[in-house]
């Protein structure tokens, strides 16, 4: 059993850097130290850190469960900061697509928002998820009281939306939104039957 | 000064500008209606085995555009051809051991030479060209190759077709060892595509065999692919082994696979969005990480050359 001072100080500093990794290897790609971005550099960046937000967001949802299972208490220390990730990641994959790929033509920026709607659902979960970090702190928890957790039950509805966002723009092949939309079901059906039970 | 005008030379002895520049088209007719079969096998189109070795004798087209030629790495590394897998850089890697040798095309339908050949034996009554073209992806991207290969229109001369074929149906081959993205259901197998006899016969559609001069990769479509660059990259089958000249408009796989979402035509239309993302404009594979995304024409900008095709035709509907 970790103690959660353990927790705080010793697992802590790795695991922040462990989930930058995806991040800095963006970065080196670009520079070719540890690959390349191909033949379509815009398009590599933006999924990666579109993937990325979606695991962050499973990876979160997961930690409740993950510490109801195994009596662990000291993973909900990690909560908040995989929940800060996500935003993170999603909201570099919002920046990529904003200003390399749409280059900030607000034209075509606002008429993707309005009329694809896998653009909106996109954007929306973005939102949630905007709120939801801005309103992490433990000030913000203390003061809000029982509505914190009111609100922050948004990110449910967030995670169906990064995953329908995801599901709606492949071409063709669902496998692997498939696979982000089944865990996403098991995390959510973990909760109702907890409820139930 | 006087300057003497030679009056030794008779006029009509003089070549013609014209024919100067089609001295071997000149000469290979010459042949043909003296020689048959024989000149054909010594001057036509040779086709070599494996990827990448070199084409020779090779024309230009008037039909290039002078447009910036991408990097070869950008051309032969992503693109799809889902018979490889579904990513980008699938067909690069999971094409590597396709041997596209012993190759045949089988001829069907309503045409007066119909059977099975070889592709070698196809190839060589032509002449090959060099057509620089833009390709526009129905995934909002774009590139300038240079492909190798013959006008289709050449080539379907050959099989006499009938005054009742109205549509060419292509399809790829379908062999779920070598091609092992055909072991998924993402399509339906083999890949099919098809064109009116009217889009077929026009000038610009290529049975392409080369890139950047050399025989075409594997990853490209090897040994022999279809190009209309007016419409969106799907309509490009590659690895064809059948053709068939027939009556009725034939089902296309990805109009199969979402009818709602590619038709039939897939013609590039800048005003006619893909139900789930827009066609306006296109991203220039190559031109780097803080270029804009640039305007997407009418036809990919060849409607001087096939607008008149589509006349009375309600794009919007028949997209």
């Amino acid at each position: 059993m970790v103690s959660i001072k353990t927790a705080k100080r010793v697992l802590k500093p790795p695991i922040f850097l462990i989930c930058l990794l995806p991040f800095v290897l963006v970065l080196t790609d670009a520079f070719e130290l540890t690959g390349k971005l191909g033949a379509n550099p815009i398009e590599n960046i933006q999924d990666r850190f579109g993937n990325w937000g979606l695991r962050f967001i499973l990876i979160t949802l997961a930690i409740t469960p993950l510490k109801i299972l195994t009596r662990e208490n000291w993973l909900i220390q990690f909560r908040r900061m995989f929940g800060l990730f996500a935003f993170f990641y999603v909201g570099m994959h919002f920046l990529v697509w904003l200003i390399l790929e749409q280059s900030m033509v607000m034209s075509a920026i606002i008429e993707d928002i309005a009329i694809r709607p896998f653009i909106t659902l996109g954007f929306l979960a973005l939102l949630i998820l905007l709120v939801l970090s801005l309103t992490s702190s433990n000030n913000i928890q203390r003061k809000l009281k029982k509505n914190w957790y009111l609100l922050h039950r948004l990110i449910y509805i967030a995670s169906i939306l990064a995953v329908w966002h995801y599901w709606w723009q492949v071409k063709k092949d669902i496998t692997e939104p498939l696979i982000y939309a089944m865990i996403l079901i098991s995390l959510l059906l973990f909760r109702i039957w907890i409820r139930v039970k | 000064m006087l300057i003497k005008k030679p009056n030794n030379i008779h006029s009509s002895e003089i070549t013609s500008e014209a024919n100067y520049f089609n001295r071997r088209k000149f000469l290979q007719s010459g042949y043909l209606i003296g020689g048959g079969l024989l000149t054909q096998k010594l001057f036509g189109a040779e086709l070599p085995k494996k990827p990448f070795d070199v084409l020779k004798d090779i024309n230009p087209s008037k039909y290039s555009t002078k447009e910036q030629v991408n990097n070869i790495l950008d051309v032969t590394s992503y693109n799809n051809y889902y018979e490889f897998g579904i990513d980008k850089d699938d067909p690069l890697r999971n094409s590597r051991n396709f041997e596209s040798r012993p190759w045949t095309i089988e001829v069907t339908g309503e045409a007066e030479r119909t059977g099975i050949f070889d592709i070698e034996d196809l190839i060589r009554p032509h002449q090959l060209e060099e057509r620089i073209y833009r390709m526009r992806c129905v995934e909002a991207w774009s590139m300038i190759i240079p492909w190798i290969g013959i006008p289709l229109v050449n080539i379907i001369k050959q099989f006499k077709p009938l005054s009742s074929a109205r549509y060419v149906k292509f399809e790829t081959l379908l062999d779920r060892e070598r091609m092992p993205g055909q072991k998924s259901r993402v399509l339906r197998w083999p890949y099919r595509e098809g064109l009116t006899i009217a889009e077929a016969t026009n000038p610009l559609p290529i049975m392409a065999v080369g890139i950047y001069g050399r025989a075409l990769p594997n990853q490209n479509g090897a040994p022999i692919r279809l190009v209309v660059p007016w419409k969106y990259g799907f309509k490009g089958i590659k690895g064809i082994v059948k053709m068939s000249f027939i009556k009725k408009q034939p089902k296309t796989s990805w109009e199969m696979a979402a009818p709602n979402e590619y038709g039939f035509y897939a013609n590039v239309n800048p005003k006619v969005a893909h139900p789930r993302w827009s066609q306006a404009r296109e991203r220039r594979i190559g031109s780097g990480l803080f270029a804009k995304k640039q305007p997407t024409q009418l036809f990919n900008g060849y409607g001087e050359h096939v607008a008149h095709l589509y006349e009375g035709l309600n794009l919007r509907r028949h997209f």
